[in-house]
Parts: structure tokens; sequence; C-alpha cells
């Protein structure tokens, strides 16, 4: 046998440089990410634009006045506004505790098959439009609602937000004061924000540490002890990430808003009284027949609830991403 | 040299007959935890009853089942305290309430869908529903005059062209922001995240001043699919980045170990791996679409008439035609928008369907 003198070992050349079609690929990749955020950041960029105009014919006056009538050049969005807010307070409220004890429902206490199918029941329940939810408030929630509407303003009416003007004792109860309201609206726009937030918190209750867990239930923790101690507080960015989340959504709803509340241009705190408005129902309603410069005022709405959401939904992300673990999940 | 001994002999035990062992229920409730649930609901059931409406004159449905609850959870208490120390009791009260909670959500959700199609049902009987369009017919008419088909119809050319636009943009950016990366791509990431939960109407009213005011666009289906789009490219973008995510790492160094291009690993490997979950992805953002109401409240007008035609003419869609027939406030063009709710609601459970069978595909691969 002969032994062959090996080749002399050469390092071999490495280039950082890339393959003529990756060169094209990432070029192309970058090209159309940048394309949207073009597009999206336009959006806002646009808006702020548009409403420059307004702002300078209004001033601060804009942010301060409750009535929107512009034939009269009286125009302002406190009134909306506060609607706004109104209506996505009452859906958080309702819905926050409803999606976290759903979210913590489907991860720690359903039975296991049963999971998947719930899983996809929240999907479903994200997926359904707004508008059969709006559809679905007026004609079978709000004649039910109203009943617990005058019940909380004949007991908790010495609150002011409670109060309704009108007679809980009379005779025939005027249900029409109780109808259209703020809070049947915000019950209605929770059936959309609860699946929203039960996503995120169920995802990350899914996450929770599968050995601290274990570790609560060997020390003799019940299961909600575990949740109590583990699953919940390692869960807390979730919560409090889905929840903003939801009430970014909330803030911009339009068409569920826009079938049940009736148009009122005066700030009010009594939720569950008829009557309120909502930046996006206002921007919907009045859109067709306005003017130039009356399109330029409803843009300069937008651009408010634009800044809102857009606000609440990056520190909802940026909450969100922190309790996040691992780029990738390997083999 | 030692000698080993032999172990003693075993005495042959007499074992008792063996009892047929079967394995435990775990969790499943004793027959005293049985009865302490049920005897508190039959006695809180009883107590509001009474209370309710006879002592504290009170009224609605909501309202009793609210003090309902709270009487169980008080009684609930109260027996299972006797026999049990206090963790258990607040985690069997715990157990309660996250049942109840999971079934008022369900219950909502579940009426909400019953509902729609028992209402729709007059409309939905008719087959002229389907087959006519609504011109000419006035809102008052009866069942048996007129139907949804224009609606039907340009529900799905406007979310056909939406998704043409958004699929390849939506994914395009995904790739972009999961595997190619770079300086640029987590401004990306944080616009697009914060672009998922952008107010429908206010992509809708973007597209109304540029397309419509300022470069006299005709109120069309074209008009409606880019705003569609608009807000369907984030949400592909998103869901799709974290399908990418759970692509193993590993599949792509193997297949850059064996000299494939990037490109070649993302075209061959990442996206074919990922494919469930892009589509996933893909049907959450058409559900989304198909389901939008101020998008095309501002931008397609809505026509009476059958169209094929995007670009040019108003185009009627399914959530707009609803909208239009609720605000006429005539109960026929009421049923008839519950029917055309009822439509929409069967498309969204659709695909639905199809999710369901495209994660089964994950599950098993």
């Amino acid at each position: 046998m002969t032994i062959t003198a090996r080749p002399p070992a050469v390092p071999r050349q490495t280039t950082a440089q890339l393959q003529p079609s990756d060169r094209i690929f990432h070029w192309g990749a970058r090209t159309i990410g940048m394309l949207v955020l073009c597009v999206t950041g336009a959006i806002g960029l646009f808006l702020g634009y548009q409403s420059i105009p307004t702002l300078r014919h209004y001033g601060l006056s804009f942010f301060t006045t409750a009535t929107w009538q512009p034939e009269l050049d009286k125009i302002g969005i406190a009134a909306v506004l506060v609607g706004t807010v109104e209506v996505a307070l009452v859906a958080l409220v309702v819905s926050f505790p409803l999606a976290l004890m759903f979210a913590l429902f489907i991860s720690h206490y359903a039975p296991r098959r049963m999971k998947s199918w719930l899983v996809t029941m929240v999907d479903l329940m994200a997926a359904v439009p707004s508008i059969i939810y709006g559809l679905w408030g007026f004609f079978l929630l709000q004649p039910q609602a109203i009943n617990l509407a005058r019940w909380m303003s004949e007991y908790l009416g010495f609150i002011p937000i409670f109060h309704v003007d009108s007679d809980p004792g009379a005779a025939v109860w005027q249900q029409s004061r109780y109808t259209s309201s703020a809070f049947v609206a915000g019950l209605t726009v929770a059936m959309m924000t609860i699946p929203l937030a039960c996503a995120v918190m169920r995802a990350v209750f899914d996450q929770a540490p599968i050995g601290e867990r274990e570790a609560a239930t060997a020390l003799g923790g019940t299961r909600f002890g575990v949740a109590r101690t583990v699953v919940l507080p390692f869960a807390k960015g979730g919560i409090i990430g889905g929840t903003m989340l939801a009430l970014g959504r909330a803030l911009g709803e339009t068409a569920a808003v826009l079938i049940i509340v009736s148009p009122d241009f005066i700030i009010k705190d009594r939720i569950l009284e008829a009557g309120t408005q909502t930046t996006s129902a206002l921007i919907a309603s009045n859109f067709g027949n306005a003017t130039k410069s009356q399109l330029s005022a409803l843009l300069t709405a937008g651009f408010v609830l634009f800044l809102i959401t857009i606000v609440v939904n990056m520190v909802a992300a940026t909450v969100i991403r922190r309790s996040r673990s691992g780029a990738t999940s390997d083999i | 040299m030692t000698t080993i001994e032999a172990p003693p002999p075993v005495k042959e035990r007499t074992k008792p007959a063996p009892t047929p062992r079967r394995p435990r229920r775990v969790r499943a409730l004793t027959g005293e935890e049985w009865l302490s649930l049920v005897g508190s609901a039959l006695a809180s059931l009883a107590l509001v009853t009474i209370g309710y409406e006879h002592i504290l004159d009170f009224s609605g449905t909501l309202g009793f089942l609210i003090c309902l609850y709270l009487t169980f959870m008080v009684v609930y208490a109260v027996v299972l305290s006797v026999s049990t120390p206090r963790p258990i009791v607040v985690e069997r009260l715990v157990t309660v309430t996250l049942w109840l909670a999971a079934a008022v959500v369900l219950f909502a959700l579940g009426t909400t869908l019953v509902y729609t199609f028992l209402k729709g049902w007059g409309a939905l009987v008719h087959t002229n529903f389907f087959t006519h369009d609504m011109s000419g017919v006035a809102p008052t008419a009866p069942l048996t005059q007129g139907g949804i088909f224009h609606a039907i119809v340009g529900t799905v050319i406007e979310v056909g062209i939406a998704v043409v636009i958004s699929v390849p943009l939506g994914i395009a950016t995904a790739v972009y922001m999961m595997e190619v990366g770079g300086k640029g791509s987590r401004l990306v990431r944080t616009v697009v995240e914060s672009m998922t939960a952008l107010p429908e109407i206010l992509a809708g009213l973007f597209v109304y001043v540029v397309l419509i005011v300022e470069f006299g666009m005709a109120k069309s289906g074209l008009a409606a699919s880019i705003a569609m789009a608009v807000t369907m490219v984030p949400i592909i973008a998103r869901a799709g980045e974290v399908a990418l995510r759970v692509v193993p790492g590993g599949l792509r160094e193997a297949s850059q170990a064996l000299g494939a291009t990037h490109w070649k690993t993302v075209w061959k490997i990442v996206l074919p791996s990922a494919r469930a979950g892009l589509g996933t992805a893909v049907i959450l953002a058409i559900a989304r679409g198909i389901g939008e109401t101020a998008v095309v409240l501002i931008t397609s007008g809505a026509s009476s008439f059958l169209t094929f035609n995007p670009t040019g003419v108003p185009m009627n869609s399914l959530p707009l035609y609803i909208y239009t027939a609720y605000t006429t406030h005539e109960s026929n063009a009421i049923t008839r928008a519950f029917g055309a709710a009822s439509v929409l609601l069967i498309m969204v459970l659709g695909l639905f369907v199809v999710m369901r069978v495209l994660l089964r595909e994950r599950k098993s691969r």
C-alpha cells in the first residue's frame, strides 16, 4: 500500500459577498418593506398635513368646542373625544375581566381536548364582522341591557356617571332615555375586544415556565394558587399589552357604534343616558356631504384618533414584545 | 475459597384475590363535591327566585342572572367552608367563576350567530334573495322581490382584488422583517405592528381623500379594495412573521450549510415549512377584510344593481348592504339585512373550516 501525500491545507477564502440572486432578493424584500412602511406611514403624515388648515383656523378651540355645527362655523371635537373614550372604557371594563378569565380558562382549566376548539372559537369571535355585532347589540342586547341600565341608575344614580335624567320609578319608565347610550355601545364593542385581548393573554399564559408551574404544584398549590403565584405574574406584560390592544381597537370601532348610538354633541359623563358620539362614527356619518373645509375638520378629528390609537398600540406592542422570548425555536 | 450460600427460599405468600384496578379519573369531582355544587346552585336559585321579584322588586333577566351568580358564590362558599380548608374553597369558587365566564363569552358568541340566522331566515328561504339584485326594489317590498346577488358579487370581487394586492406585499414584508432583517426592519416592524390596529375608518378616509377627492377616482370597488388592502397588509405581515418565526432555525442552517443561497433557502425551505401558518395569516386577513364596513361605506358607494366592473361605478358589498338596509328601519329591509349578515357569517365560517384543515395539516406533519 502506498500512502499518498496530502495536499497542503490552504485556508479557504471566505467572502461576505452575496450571490447576485441573493442581492436581488434582499433588495426586493427591502424595497417592498419600505413601500409598506411608506404607505402606512403616509396615512399619518397625510392626516397630519391635512389638519393644518383646520388647526390654524380654529386653534385650540377645536379641542374645547363640543358642538359640530359647520354652518355656524362652530366645530370642535371635545364631545366626540369624551364619547370615544367613554365607549372604549365601558368596553374595557366589561371585556378585561371576561377576557382574562376566558384566557385563564382556556390555558389552565379547560379539559385538554376542548382547548384547540376554544382557541378556534376565540379566533372566530374576532372574525365576526363588527356590523353583525352592531345588529346583535341593537336588536338583541339593547332590550336586555336597558333593564340593567335602569337598575343601575335607580340604585347607583347618586354617582354622576350612572345618573339618568329621567324618573326611574315612574309607572311606565321611559325606555328611550336608556337606549342608544354609550353603555350599550360599549357592551357591544366589548364583544370585539374580548377575543383580541383573550388571544394575546392566552398565548402568554401558555408560555408560563412549566418548571415553575410544576414546582408550585408540587409544593401543594391548587390550580388557582399556581395561576396566582406563577402564571399571572409571568404574564403581567401580556395582560397589560393585550388590554391596551383591545383599547386601541375599541377607540376606533365604527360600524357597531354607528348603528347603536344616537348622535349627540354635548360633553356628558352620564354613560347610561341616550345619545353620544364617537370620533369614528362622526367621520362615517359626515364625510359624505362635507365641504372642503369640513373634510379638513373631519381629517383633523381622524388625525387625533390616529395619534391616540397609534400611541396605545405602540405601547401595547412594546409591552407584549418585552414579555416574549426567543427569536426562533430550535429543532 | 468462599462458598456462595444459596439464598433462603422465598416463602410463597398467599396473595389476596387481586381486585380489578382501574385508573382513577384525575380531576373528576367526587360525589360530595357534586352534591355541594348542585345543592348550592339549587339553593341560590330558589333564594333569588323568591327574593328578586317578590321581595326586592327588581326586573330584567340580566339583573336576575347577576344576582343569581352573587348569591351562588356566597352559598357555595359557606357550604364548602364547612368541610374544606380555605385554599380549596377559593379554588372551587375560582373554577366555577372561570367556567361561568367561558360560558358567558361562548353564549354571547352563540347568540350572535343563532340570532343572525333566525332573523335572516325569512329572507334566506327565497331563492330570489341569492339570484336577484335590488335595482328598482323598494326597501318595503316583500321578500319575494329583490336579493343580494349584487352585494355577494361585490364582496367577492373587492376582497379578491384586496387579496391580490395584499398577500404578496404582506408576505414579502414578513420575509423582510424575519429573514432579511437589517437596519430598517425594526422600524418596519414597529410601524406594521402599530398599524394592525389602525381604525379601518382612517384607512377608508385616507383612500377617500387621496384617490377620490384629490385624484378624481370614482367611488368604486377598486377604491374599496385598495383601502381594504391597506388594512390587510399589516395583518398578513405580522401574523406571517410569527409563522416564519416558528420555522426551526436548524432548517435554515442546514440548507445554507448544503450551499443553498439565501433566496433558495427562503423560497424552498422556509416558506414551504411555514405554509400552514402563512395560510392562516392570509385567512385571518381575509376574514377581517370581508367584514370591514367603514371602509366600504366611505369608498365604494352603495349601488342597488349588479356590476362586475370594479372601476368607475359604485359597487355594493355585504357589510355596506347590511348597513344601508338597517338605516331604512323598514322591517322587510331589516330582515334582508339579517339575511345578508347570515351570508356574510357563512363566508367567515367557511374560511374558518379551511383554517382548521390547514392547522390540522400542520399538526400531523
